[in-house]
């Protein structure tokens, strides 16, 4: 059942208070717990627990031909099953534009932080790459899908090691030792915003409270800080300051976080 | 010769069964259920109300199950949406389930049963159906029985059960070439009347040899049923 | 024909049923008050679907149990019962099941000319006619007495193969305003009202809140302050987890006190 309005009334009044149903904070996560190497089929594999939500992610690897326009680069496909094994909200069939959204949003935070070092994926110019497919397979959804869902990605990529190959093919169920070519993991982070105010980690109640939400992919090395891909999505448009504020706590957040997976 | 198998079990073994309910929180039912490396999760939701409401049957509720292959559960990564085998294989295990269920009790409804393979080494529509079966149960769903499946080979000469993939490509060598020598027979039982409410084969056999397969098959269902309600009986009590 | 016997094969097992709970009824009044603790001490077993949870004459089948020649078999997951005389199994899941009579929560989702579609999160659909409604309402305007979205507490009035029909007619019966809506497992339903009522009004008691529980598994907590109605909505989400530990309703009081004094 579609959360009540009383309910949301309700959640409304008390982050007005900066207070939450659960009694977290406003830009608290639950508690994060990684499980890998999930399936011994996958070349890497990762499932994550944010709260009650669960995301399983599975890297697959192989060999094929590169696109003409980056005949050096290996390729990426990211790809969302949103099977209605996790919420009754989801449908059987092609992938809708929910699937195909939260597909894109972690395409393009791997791809922009250039956390897969691509140009190392090239075998023979021009004619044979490695390509690295990113299957997302939601398991339960008890909202907060994306950042969940980028926390199961990197730590799949993580784990992944190359096959052996004979000649220009791979020989699947031999693993090498070898890890992909990685550089530091983007840290992606979703804003929603409640009655004026913005929470990160929402469960699904306070998701369909919320009208309007703000994805931000970031790194952070010595050079600074860097953002890497940017989605607002939701009915409710936003003003340039309230942006400029999320970005801040945006950035705040994503460093902390990164700082405690670098411990 | 006397056939080896692989991994050094004994012909009447399975392989490591990893079996638990409860592993998705927000599904009616729901259940793990392992063979060694095949690897099946399930949830159930229903019975839910059908929409369209031309699919709707005023005399009894809808089992609908989709069988599927995570696309990182195999060696070369298979692309994401039903193919022409999950289809046939999620038609016959609803055909296996439906007889333990009793749909009259909820006419016009339907109950949705999410079969993904994460893993697989071979027997993944068995290990399916046994977790499709707790999850069902867990589900709350009234049942005569529980539905128990398991896959019986023929390899070379030896009726085996619960087959890894490798076994399942065994081949021989005969006048110079590979012939495919492995016969692949899943089954389906109900728990209580043991009753056959699936059964397949895929390759050659004679009738005496189905017969062992059967019997082979009665055997090593025993041991699931077992182990099913052992799973169920530990869940905890946290269902909210 | 085949149809025929069948519904006659139904019917007279229905009537040898009623037969034997109204003979259980007799037995049990006797030793209930006694059968009770004996019951709460005991280990709660649970039974798979299938399993022979009974062999001989001893027991009758209760709910959610069959008899198969001389076994008793479960027939749904769920915690094992005996008293005396009858077995049964206490479901621990499911989805709701609608009946007759029932009090639930429901939500209005669509508006038609002459009533509202309500989601009771029954199998099938629920549909509140104008006429099961007491009071004036402007015809030209439903959503003026119930908007889309609106929490009503209302009772089914009858079940049909197309559906079921609510109705408003009754004391209690009424739109929800303010508080504010939890979902439990309709199987925990009645743990949350207790013996009596004892558990829920315990709660009531504690938190100064008002509470509706609907058997659907929908609850309504409307407090003097939200931390209230949340000081309610974890006392429940604390029965749902552990159902049946012995003297729960001690252990929510101690629960809901320590909690105040934070």
């Amino acid at each position: 059942m579609e959360t009540s309005n009383l309910t949301k009334k309700r959640i409304k009044e008390l982050i007005k208070d900066d207070k939450r149903m659960d009694g977290r904070k406003l830009l608290e996560f639950r508690p994060i717990s990684v499980e890998l190497g999930i399936s011994k089929k996958a070349e890497g594999s990762a499932l994550v627990k944010v709260g009650d939500t669960e995301v399983m992610v599975g890297v697959k690897l192989d060999l094929k031909e590169p696109f003409p326009d980056t005949p050096e680069n290996g390729a990426l496909m990211v790809i969302a099953e949103l099977w209605p094994l996790a919420s009754e909200k989801f449908e059987m069939g092609p992938p809708d534009v929910q699937a195909i959204e939260l597909a894109r949003i972690i395409d393009r935070s791997i791809r922009e932080s250039e956390f897969i070092n691509l140009k190392k994926l090239c075998i023979k110019k021009g004619e044979l790459v490695w390509a690295v497919n990113l299957d997302i397979y939601p398991l339960n959804d008890a909202g907060n899908l994306i950042d969940a869902s980028a926390m199961a990605t990197i730590a799949a990529i993580q784990t992944a090691v190359f096959p052996s190959i004979k000649g220009d093919k791979v020989k699947y169920g031999e693993l090498t030792a070898k890890k992909l070519p990685l550089k530091n993991p983007p840290i992606v982070i979703t804003f929603y915003k409640i009655d004026n105010k913005f929470i990160i980690d929402p469960t699904v109640e306070e998701e369909e409270s919320s009208d309007l939400r703000i994805t931000v992919a970031m790194t952070f090395d010595k050079a600074g800080t860097h953002i890497h891909a940017l989605q607002k999505s939701g009915d409710e448009p936003l003003d340039e300051e309230e942006m400029l504020k999320v970005l801040d706590s945006a950035l705040k957040e994503g460093k902390k976080l990164s700082e405690k997976i670098s411990k | 010769m006397t056939y080896k198998r692989p991994d050094k079990r004994e012909y009447d073994e399975m392989r490591k069964i990893e079996a638990k309910v409860g592993i998705i929180k927000r599904a009616d039912g729901s259940a793990l259920f392992s063979f060694g490396n095949s690897k099946a999760i399930v949830a159930v939701y229903g019975p839910r109300k059908l929409y369209p409401q031309h699919l709707q049957n005023p005399q009894k509720c809808l089992l609908r199950c989709y069988y599927d292959l995570a696309s990182f559960s195999v060696a070369e990564r298979k692309r994401p949406g039903p193919s022409r085998r999950s289809t046939e294989i999620s038609y016959v295990t609803a055909n296996a389930l439906k007889p333990v269920i009793d749909l009259e009790a909820f006419p016009g409804s339907v109950i949705d049963v999410y079969i993904l393979i994460i893993q697989a080494d071979a027997s993944t529509r068995c290990a399916g159906i046994n977790a499709a079966s707790m999850a069902l149960a867990h589900a709350g769903i009234p049942m005569k029985e529980l539905v128990t499946s398991v896959s019986i080979g023929k390899i070379g000469d030896a009726i085996v059960a619960d087959l890894a993939k490798e076994e399942e490509d065994y081949t021989i060598k005969k006048d110079g070439k590979e012939m495919k020598a492995a016969t692949d027979i899943p089954f389906a039982f109900l728990s209580r009347s043991e009753k056959i409410s699936l059964m397949q084969l895929d390759g050659k056999i004679s009738y005496d040899d189905l017969k062992k397969a059967i019997k082979l098959a009665r055997k090593t269902s025993k041991k699931i049923v077992e182990i099913q309600e052992q799973a169920l009986k530990k869940v905890k009590e946290d269902k909210t | 024909m085949e149809k025929e016997t069948k519904k006659k094969k139904i019917k007279k097992e229905k009537e040898t049923k009623k037969e034997i709970t109204k003979e259980i009824k007799r037995e049990t009044k006797k030793k209930e008050t006694k059968e009770e603790v004996k019951i709460e001490k005991k280990k709660r077993q649970i039974v798979a679907p299938g399993e022979v949870i009974a062999t001989g004459t001893q027991f009758l089948p209760g709910e959610n149990t069959r008899r198969e020649d001389k076994d008793i078999l479960a027939t749904r997951f769920g915690l094992l019962e005996k008293s005396e005389k009858l077995i049964k199994v206490i479901p621990l899941s499911g989805v709701y099941i609608p009946r007759v009579g029932n009090t639930v929560i429901g939500q209005v989702f669509d508006i038609s000319f002459n009533g509202w579609m309500v989601n009771i999160l029954a199998p099938s659909s629920a549909f509140l006619t104008l006429a099961e409604c007491s009071g004036y309402i402007n015809k030209n305007d439903l959503a003026e007495h119930y908007n889309f979205g609106d929490n009503i507490v209302t009772k089914i009035k009858s079940i049909k193969s197309k559906g079921i029909d609510l109705t408003m007619k009754e004391r209690g019966l009424r739109k929800l305003e303010g508080g504010m809506i939890i979902s439990i497992n309709p199987t925990r339903v009645p743990r949350i009202i207790g013996r009596a009522g004892s558990m829920v009004n315990t709660i009531k008691g504690e938190t100064g809140c008002s509470i509706t529980v609907g058997q659907n598994g929908i609850i309504w907590i409307k407090g003097t302050s939200v931390e209230d109605e949340l000081l309610a909505k974890k006392a429940i989400e604390l029965i749902t987890k552990k159902p049946f530990i012995e003297g729960l309703t001690n252990k929510i009081k101690e629960f809901l006190i320590k909690e105040k004094k934070k």
